[in-house]
C-alpha cells in the first residue's frame, strides 16, 4: 500500500486540524436543480427544485442536509428501511414511521411530489448527467488495466485492503462514483483514511480506518485483519490525508464503462 | 406443599406492601427547598433550585471510583434518544420513557413498581425527537408535561392520573418536553414549538387541581414593554419557546428561565428588531409570573442560538465582593456571568471559535459580524453548547459543561410564510463536510461508527472559572457530546458523550480517573443518590439506564 502524504496526529489527544483547511463545501441548494426533461424522467426539474425547498424546511433537521443522518437510511442514494416504491415514500411522509420517531407531515400534493422527486434525484440533479457506459467492458477494465481489483474486492474475489465494492451500486450515485474515480483524494470519506500506527512493542501497522473514538481506533490492516487498538498502547498514530489510489488514467469512455459496471454491483446476486 | 408456597408468597407480598406504605414519606415544598440537605435524594431535574447538579455525597471518591460495579440496568422499551433525567425520592426513582410514560422504579434493584402511559395526540409535532426529559414531584404527586402540550399529575404511589390539563394548543404545534419545576404550591412548565411559529410562554399550575395560576408570554404583546422589539405582526409567530427547566432563588422569589430562538429560525431579516425575549434569560416573580428583568444573549438571532441552557445559580465572592450570580454557557459560543438580582452583565467571553460576533460590549450585547453568504458560521446550528445540563461545584468554584469545538454551519436564509402546524424555519442550512457526501454531525447519534469523524467538530468538556470567564482545563472527546454533568463533594465529575463512555473525571485537574463503555449515546446528565448508606450513580446510555455503586 502506497502512502503518500501523512498528517501527524498528536498521540492520545484529538487531531484538531482546522476543519476548513481541507473541507469541501457541500451546499445543499435549491438552485442547483438542473433542468431535466419531463420525457426522460418521471419528475420535472420544477418538482425537484420545489422538493429541495420542502426537504430543507421539513426534513433536513432530522435527516440532515445529505439525507444520511438517520441510521439505516440514506435518502440521497435511495437506501431506506422499509420504503421501496414512491407510494411507500408517500405513505411514510404522510403517516410517520418508526414507532413515532418520525412524525406525520401534512404536505400539499405538489410538495409531497416534489420531495419525492428530490429524493429520487439523489439530492444531486446533476447526477443524471453522468455518462454511464457498458458494464461488460467496465468489468474487464475494473479487473484489468483500470487496476481497481488490485485493491478492491467484489463478490468474494480480490483483496480487502480497500473497501469491498460488492454493494457499491446500491449505495452510491453515478456522480459519486465518478468523483471517486477521477478525484479520489477529494472524494475519500474521512473515516476511510489510511492510517499508520506504531505500538509500544514497536509493531508498525498499516491499514484503513474503520472507526475511531476518544480512546480506541478500529482498522483493517494490510494483512486483512480486523484490529482494535488502544491509543494508550500507541507511540505513533498517523492519518493520511489521501487515499492510496491515484486519479485514474483511463479515458472518459472507459470511466463511463467502469461506472456502468459498478452500478450493477448491488449486493447478493 | 404447593398450597403452602402460594400462601407463603402472598404473605410476603402483603408485608412488603405495608412496609412501602409506611415509608412513603411526603415531599413537601420545604424538602425541595432544602434539597441540598438531603443528598440521598435527587428531588428536582437539576438536583435543587440552584441547578448546580452538585451532590454532597462523597462515598465514591477519586481513589475508589475505579471499583464501581454495575448494580442494575433498566432497558427502555422504546427506541430513540433517551434524554430523561431521573428523580429519586426515598429509594424510589421516577423516570420517563418516550413518548410520555412514567415509571416508578426501585432504586436498589431497578425493578419497576408501576408504569403510566400517556398516548400523545397523533398530530403532536416535535422538531427534534419525541423527547421527554423527566418529571417533577411534590407531596404525593408526580408531574409530567407531554408532547401534545398537556400537564399530567399522577399519584406517586399508585401511578394513577389525578388531573390532566392543557398547557398549549397541539394543533398549533405547542408541546412540552421539559421536566416541570415545582415552586411552593405550583407546577411550572414552558412550551416547545420554536420551529413551528408558536408564541412561547412559561405557565404555572396549581399542584392540587391543575388550574392555571399564571402565564407569562416570552414575546410581549401590544402595549407591553419591549413589544416594539418586533415589527408588525411578527410577534404573533415569533417562537421564543421555553423547553428546558428553569431555576429558583427563594430569597429573591425569582424563577429564571432560558428562552429559545425567534422564528423563523434562520431568516433574521424577516423579523427586524431585537425580538425580545427570544434568546434571553427571564426572571419572573414566582407567585405572579411577573417579569422582573431580562438579559438577551443574541438579539435578532439568525443562527438558532436558543438560550435554553439551565440557569446555574451560585452565591460566591466574585472578584472580592459577595454576589448572587448566574452562570451561563450559551449556545451562541459565549460564557456569561450575570448578577441574578438585577440581570446586570458582569462578564462574558467566547469559549469556542465564534465568528458571528466580534465580542460583547460593556453591557454584554454582542457586536454582530455576519458571515458572507456561503461561508461557515461558528459555532454551528447545534451551538457551542445546547440544552445539556452543566454543573457548578462550590468546592472547586468551577462551572462544567459540554462544548462542541470546531463546529460550523452555513446558513441560507429564505423568506417563509407562517402556516399553522407547519415548520417555520426561514430557509435552510448546510454544513462543512470533509468530502462530498461525507456524513456530518446530526442532532443525535444512531450509528455505532463515527463516520463523520472529529473533522466536523468534537466534544470538549470545559471547566470554566466564573471569576475570569475563562477555561481552566478541558477534556476532549473524538465525537461531540450532548452529555450533562454531575459533580460531587469528593471532587468527582461524572459525564458521558455520544461514544457511550461513562467517565469519572477529577473535577480539579480534569484527569480521567475511570471510564466504562456503556455502548450507547449518553445524552443527559448522570445523577447520584444513596439508599441505606450506599451511594449510587445512575446514567442513561442508549436505551439503558445503568446504576453503579461500590462493592460492599
Amino acid at each position: 500500500m502506497k502512502i503518500r502524504i501523512w498528517r501527524i496526529t498528536r498521540l492520545c489527544t484529538l487531531s484538531t486540524l482546522p476543519a476548513l483547511a481541507f473541507s469541501v463545501l457541500i451546499a445543499m441548494s435549491a438552485h442547483q436543480a438542473q433542468a431535466q426533461e419531463a420525457g426522460d424522467h418521471q419528475y420535472t426539474s420544477e418538482a425537484v427544485e420545489a422538493g429541495s425547498q420542502v426537504y430543507t424546511q421539513q426534513c433536513a433537521l432530522c435527516h440532515g442536509p445529505q439525507g444520511a443522518l438517520v441510521d439505516g437510511i440514506n435518502l440521497s442514494i435511495g437506501q431506506f428501511r422499509t420504503v421501496q416504491s414512491d407510494t411507500d415514500l408517500r405513505q411514510v411522509i404522510g403517516e410517520g414511521a418508526g414507532e413515532g420517531r418520525m412524525p406525520a407531515f401534512s404536505l400539499r400534493a405538489e410538495e409531497l411530489n416534489g420531495v419525492i422527486a428530490f429524493i429520487r434525484a439523489g439530492f444531486d440533479p446533476e447526477g443524471e448527467a453522468v455518462k454511464i457506459g457498458d458494464p461488460i467492458r467496465g468489468k474487464t477494465l475494473f479487473e484489468g488495466e483500470g487496476q481497481c481489483a488490485d485493491c478492491h474486492r467484489v463478490r468474494g474475489v480480490g483483496p480487502r485492503t480497500a473497501p469491498d465494492l460488492s454493494n457499491i451500486g446500491a449505495i452510491r450515485t453515478p456522480a459519486s462514483l465518478q468523483r471517486n474515480i477521477l478525484d479520489p483524494a477529494t472524494a475519500l470519506l474521512p473515516i476511510n483514511r489510511p492510517v499508520r500506527l506504531v505500538t509500544r512493542n514497536e509493531e508498525t501497522i498499516v491499514g484503513r480506518r474503520l472507526n475511531e473514538d476518544t480512546y480506541t481506533v478500529q482498522i483493517i490492516d494490510s494483512q486483512e485483519r480486523l484490529r482494535s487498538l488502544k491509543k494508550t498502547d500507541l507511540v505513533s498514530y498517523e492519518i493520511s490525508d489521501e487515499p492510496s489510489k491515484q486519479p485514474t488514467t483511463m479515458s472518459s469512455d472507459e470511466v463511463a464503462d467502469v461506472i456502468g459496471y459498478l452500478l450493477t454491483l448491488r449486493g447478493l446476486e | 406443599m404447593k398450597l403452602v408456597n402460594k400462601f407463603g408468597t402472598i404473605g410476603i407480598a402483603l408485608c412488603i406492601c405495608l412496609a412501602a406504605t409506611n415509608t412513603s414519606a411526603q415531599v413537601p415544598y420545604e424538602r425541595i427547598l432544602n434539597a441540598a440537605d438531603e443528598p440521598e435524594n435527587w428531588l428536582t431535574y437539576n438536583g435543587g433550585y440552584k441547578s448546580q447538579r452538585y451532590s454532597q455525597l462523597d462515598q465514591i471518591t477519586p481513589e475508589n471510583v475505579s471499583d464501581l460495579k454495575l448494580q442494575w440496568t433498566l432497558q427502555n422499551q422504546v427506541f430513540g434518544a433517551w434524554q430523561s433525567n431521573p428523580i429519586v425520592v426515598d429509594g424510589i426513582m421516577y423516570i420517563t420513557e418516550r413518548p410520555n410514560s412514567v415509571m416508578a422504579v426501585d432504586a436498589i434493584t431497578g425493578r419497576v413498581f408501576w408504569k403510566y402511559r400517556h398516548v400523545p395526540a397523533e398530530n403532536a409535532l416535535i422538531c427534534c425527537g419525541a423527547n421527554n426529559r423527566g418529571v417533577a414531584v411534590l407531596d404525593d404527586k408526580v408531574f409530567m408535561g407531554t408532547l401534545d402540550a398537556r400537564l399530567i399529575a399522577l399519584d406517586r404511589i399508585t401511578g394513577n392520573a389525578l388531573w390532566d390539563v392543557e398547557v398549549g394548543d397541539v394543533d398549533l404545534a405547542y408541546s412540552v418536553t421539559m421536566a416541570p419545576l415545582v415552586i411552593k404550591d405550583k407546577v411550572i412548565v414552558g412550551v416547545g414549538g420554536g420551529e413551528f411559529g408558536i408564541r412561547g410562554y412559561v405557565a404555572a399550575y396549581d399542584a392540587e387541581t391543575g388550574e392555571e395560576a399564571w402565564k407569562t408570554y416570552t414575546i410581549p404583546g401590544p402595549g407591553e414593554p419591549n413589544h416594539d422589539s418586533w415589527e408588525g405582526d411578527d410577534w404573533e409567530h415569533g417562537g421564543a419557546p421555553v423547553w428546558i427547566t428553569g431555576s429558583f432563588d427563594p430569597k429573591l422569589n425569582l424563577t429564571y428561565w432560558g428562552v429559545g430562538n425567534p422564528g423563523p429560525d434562520w431568516n433574521a431579516g424577516q423579523r427586524p428588531g431585537d425580538n425580545l425575549y427570544s434568546d434571553s434569560v427571564i426572571a419572573l416573580d414566582a407567585d405572579s409570573g411577573e417579569l422582573k428583568w431580562y438579559f438577551q444573549f443574541t438579539p435578532n438571532d439568525a443562527y438558532d442560538y436558543d438560550a435554553v441552557q439551565v440557569p446555574v445559580l451560585a452565591d460566591i465572592v466574585w472578584r472580592g465582593t459577595p454576589r448572587k450570580i448566574m452562570m451561563w454557557a450559551n449556545r451562541n459560543g459565549y460564557f456569561y456571568v450575570l448578577d441574578r438580582v438585577t440581570g446586570e452583565f458582569l462578564e462574558g467571553k467566547p469559549y469556542v471559535t465564534v465568528n458571528w460576533s466580534s465580542g460583547l460590549d460593556e453591557n454584554g450585547r454582542p457586536i454582530p459580524t455576519p458571515q458572507p453568504e456561503g461561508m461557515p458560521t461558528f459555532p454551528g446550528n447545534q451551538g457551542g453548547t445546547n440544552w445539556y445540563p452543566p454543573s457548578f461545584s462550590p468546592r472547586t468554584g468551577l462551572f462544567y459543561f459540554s462544548a462542541w469545538q470546531d463546529y460550523a454551519t452555513i446558513y441560507r436564509p429564505e423568506e417563509s410564510e407562517y402556516q399553522p402546524g407547519r415548520a417555520f424555519l426561514g430557509g435552510g442550512f448546510s454544513v462543512l463536510a470533509p468530502a462530498p457526501g461525507a456524513p456530518t454531525i446530526g442532532i443525535g447519534r444512531t450509528n455505532p461508527i463515527n463516520n463523520w469523524t472529529n473533522e466536523v467538530g468534537f466534544a470538549s468538556l470545559k471547566a470554566m472559572d466564573p471569576q475570569t470567564g475563562e477555561e481552566v482545563w478541558s477534556y476532549d472527546q473524538f465525537d461531540v457530546s450532548d452529555s450533562g454533568m454531575l459533580t460531587t463533594a469528593s471532587d468527582l465529575l461524572f459525564t458521558g458523550g455520544r461514544e457511550g463512555y461513562f467517565h469519572a473525571i477529577d473535577a480539579r485537574s480534569g484527569d480521567l480517573l475511570w471510564n466504562v463503555n456503556l455502548g450507547g449515546q449518553i445524552v443527559m446528565a448522570p445523577v447520584t443518590f444513596s439508599v441505606d448508606g450506599v451511594q449510587y450513580v445512575s446514567v442513561i446510555s442508549g436505551h439503558a439506564l445503568s446504576t453503579f455503586a461500590l462493592p460492599n
